[in-house]
C-alpha cells in the first residue's frame, strides 16, 4: 500500500481529464451550466466502453440465451457467461456459478431473504440488521420477519456514524439466524468492519449478507478473504446499465436454498407431477434475463479494472479529504457521518436550511447532488433531521467541481437566509 | 380576479427576470413570505400532504361561495410556489378551482418542480386543494 501511495502523489496515475473523455455525459449542460455531477452514489455515468457494448450487442449478437443452437443464441451465450466468469474475477469467488445475476442489489436481498427466510426462519428467530441500512436492507427482512413473527434487531451507530461493535456482540444469541448490514453506507460514507462483523457471526454458525451496492465501485472486495455468506450489488453504481446486478452466495449456501422465482430456465425436468430444478446458477435465473445489462455491466467492470481500483480508491480519498476540509469550514455548515474509515461520500446539513432548497439553488448552478433520506429513514431519524444534502465523488470528479461545490453551497446560503 | 388574470400577471412579474434564474428564484422565495399562513392549530398530520422531502401544510375554508386557503411548508422555495398556487386559485369558486390547469407554471420556467418524481409534494397538494373544493362545494 506504501508504494501505491507514494505512486499517487505522481497524480500522472489517474488522468483523470483523460478518464472523463470516456464518459460523454460529463459534458452536457444543466440549466445552461456545465454539469457537475455529485450523485454517483444514486448511480454512475458510463464510460463510452459501457454504452458502445451495448449498442454491439443489439447490432451484432443479441439472439436469446441458453437455448438454441443456432450461432447467434451461442455467441450470445458465450458473452453472457464471460461476463458471469469477469464477474467472478471482480469479486474473487470459487466458482463462475455462485454469481448469480439479479435485477440489482435490492432484488438480490429480496431474493435470500424470501429463500432463506422460507427455509429457516420461524417464530421467535432473530435477524440482526444495523442502524445505518439502506431500505432495500430493511424491509425485506422486516416482511419476513412480520409474515414469520420472528424478530428484527438492529445494531446501534455512534455519533460519527460507525456501528457499535460492542452493542452488536450482545444482538448474537442463540437464535440469531442471519445478520445483514451494509459493506458501505450510502448516506455517511461508512466503511463497516464487515471482517470483523463476519467473525464474530461466523463463531456461532450465523451467516452473513453483505449489501456491497456502495463498496465494489469504491474499493477491491474478495468475498473469500471476507468469507461473507452472501454479497450484493448493483451494475448501474458500477459504471454498468440499470436493472441488472449480482448475488454472489457461497456454493453450500445457493445449492441448500429453494428456488425464487420459478419459470422457463430453472428446470431440468417439468412434469404436473414435479419438477426438477436445475443446477446453479440457472436455478436462480428464471425468464430470459437482461442480457445486454451482464454484457455492460462486465463492460464497466473491465473499465474500472483497467483504471485499477486501487489507483480509484486513492484519487477518491484525495477528493473526500479536499472536500471535507471545504465543506466544514463552511459556517453553518455540519457534516453527517464522520467515521474513521469513509468512502467518497459527504452528507450534511445547514442550520436553518432545508435540504431541498439547498439542492434545488445548487441544481440551478449545474450541480448534481442528492437531498432527502436517501432511503435510510431510520439515519435521519437517529440524527434528528428530515433530510440531508449528499455530495457523492467517483473518479471522473475533480478539485475544481469540488471548488464549485463550495462556492454554490455558498450562494445558495446567501439566498436561502 | 379571475384565473387566467392572475396567472398572466404572474407570468409578466417572472418575464421581467429573463435567464436570470438568481432573480427568479429570489423572487418566489420573496414571494413565499406573503403566504396567507395556516395557522399552527392545523397543522395537524391530517393537514399535512406529504411529499418525499418537504411538508405542505394546506388549511381550506368556504366563505361566501369561494374557498379560501392557508398554507405552509418547511422548505422556502417549496413555500413560494406554495403561494403562487394560492395566489392564483383562493377566492375561487370550487368549480374555477377544479377546472384550473395552472399552466403557468410551466410558462415561468418552474414546471420541473411540478414533475412526478418531484420530492416536494406540490403535485399532491394541487390535488389536495382540489378535492377540498370539490368536498366544500357541496355545503355551497
Amino acid at each position: 500500500m506504501a508504494t501505491s501511495v507514494m505512486k499517487a502523489k505522481n497524480k500522472n496515475l489517474l488522468r483523470v481529464e483523460e478518464i472523463r473523455r470516456d464518459f460523454p455525459i460529463l459534458f452536457r449542460q444543466v440549466n445552461g451550466k456545465e454539469l457537475v455531477y455529485f450523485d454517483s452514489a444514486a448511480t454512475a455515468q458510463k464510460p463510452q466502453q459501457v454504452i458502445d457494448s451495448i449498442k454491439k450487442y443489439y447490432e451484432f449478437d443479441n439472439a436469446n440465451i441458453h437455448r438454441g443452437v443456432h450461432r447467434l443464441s451461442q455467441d450470445a451465450t458465450v458473452a453472457y457467461e464471460e461476463a458471469r466468469i469477469t464477474v467472478q474475477k471482480f469479486l474473487n469467488t470459487k466458482s463462475a456459478h455462485e454469481i448469480i445475476f439479479t435485477k440489482g442489489t435490492t432484488d438480490s436481498i429480496n431474493l435470500v431473504a424470501s429463500s432463506f427466510g422460507k427455509k429457516y426462519i420461524k417464530a421467535g428467530d432473530e435477524i440482526i440488521i444495523s442502524e445505518m441500512e439502506h431500505h432495500s436492507n430493511i424491509l425485506p427482512w422486516q416482511m419476513l420477519c412480520e409474515e414469520k413473527n420472528a424478530v428484527l434487531k438492529v445494531i446501534p451507530i455512534n455519533e460519527k456514524g460507525e456501528l457499535v461493535l460492542e452493542e452488536y456482540k450482545k444482538l448474537l444469541t442463540d437464535k440469531t439466524k442471519i445478520v445483514a448490514v451494509t459493506h458501505v453506507s450510502n448516506t455517511l460514507g461508512t466503511v463497516n468492519p464487515v471482517k470483523e462483523i463476519i467473525e464474530l457471526a461466523h463463531s456461532k454458525n450465523i451467516p452473513v449478507l453483505l449489501d456491497g451496492a456502495q463498496a465494489v465501485p469504491h474499493m477491491s472486495v474478495d468475498v473469500q478473504d471476507l468469507d461473507c455468506d452472501f454479497y450484493c450489488f448493483s451494475g448501474h453504481k458500477l459504471y454498468g446499465p440499470t436493472g441488472v446486478g449480482v448475488l454472489y452466495g457461497k456454493e453450500k449456501w445457493l445449492n441448500d436454498l429453494p428456488p425464487y422465482q420459478v419459470g422457463g430456465g430453472v428446470i431440468k425436468t417439468v412434469t404436473f407431477a414435479k419438477t426438477v430444478y436445475a443446477d446453479l446458477p440457472l436455478k436462480f435465473e428464471a425468464g430470459t434475463p437482461h442480457i445486454e445489462g451482464g454484457i455492460g455491466m462486465a463492460a464497466g467492470i473491465d473499465y474500472i479494472n483497467k483504471v485499477g481500483l486501487d489507483v480509484i480508491a486513492i484519487y477518491e480519498h484525495e477528493l473526500l479529504e479536499y472536500a471535507t476540509d471545504k465543506l466544514s469550514r463552511i459556517p453553518g455548515l455540519k457534516i453527517i457521518g464522520m467515521a474513521k474509515e469513509k468512502a467518497s461520500v459527504i452528507s450534511f446539513v445547514i442550520e436553518g436550511l432545508h435540504p431541498l432548497d439547498i439542492g434545488t439553488i445548487l441544481d440551478q448552478q449545474g450541480i448534481a447532488v442528492r437531498t432527502g433520506h436517501h432511503c435510510t429513514q431510520p439515519l435521519m431519524d437517529h440524527f434528528e433531521t428530515p433530510g440531508t444534502v449528499r455530495a457523492s465523488f467517483a473518479f471522473y470528479n475533480t478539485r475544481e467541481e469540488i471548488d464549485k461545490l463550495e462556492a454554490g453551497i455558498m450562494k445558495a446560503i446567501k439566498m436561502l437566509k | 380576479m379571475p384565473i387566467e388574470e392572475i396567472e398572466r400577471e404572474i407570468i409578466e412579474e417572472f418575464e421581467l427576470f429573463g435567464d436570470d434564474w438568481e432573480g427568479k428564484y429570489e423572487h418566489l422565495i420573496d414571494l413565499g413570505k406573503s403566504l396567507p399562513l395556516i395557522e399552527d392549530k392545523y397543522k395537524t398530520e391530517d393537514k399535512i400532504i406529504k411529499g418525499c422531502q418537504s411538508k405542505v401544510w394546506v388549511q381550506s375554508e368556504l366563505k361566501d361561495g369561494k374557498i379560501i386557503y392557508s398554507a405552509d411548508s418547511d422548505a422556502i422555495i417549496t413555500k413560494g410556489l406554495v403561494a403562487l398556487i394560492v395566489r392564483v386559485l383562493s377566492g375561487q369558486t370550487p368549480d374555477e378551482i377544479v377546472n384550473a390547469k395552472l399552466d403557468f407554471i410551466n410558462k415561468i420556467g418552474l414546471k420541473e418542480h411540478l414533475s412526478p418524481t418531484r420530492a416536494n409534494g406540490l403535485v399532491s397538494m394541487i390535488k389536495q386543494m382540489k378535492l377540498d373544493a370539490l368536498a366544500l362545494k357541496s355545503k355551497v
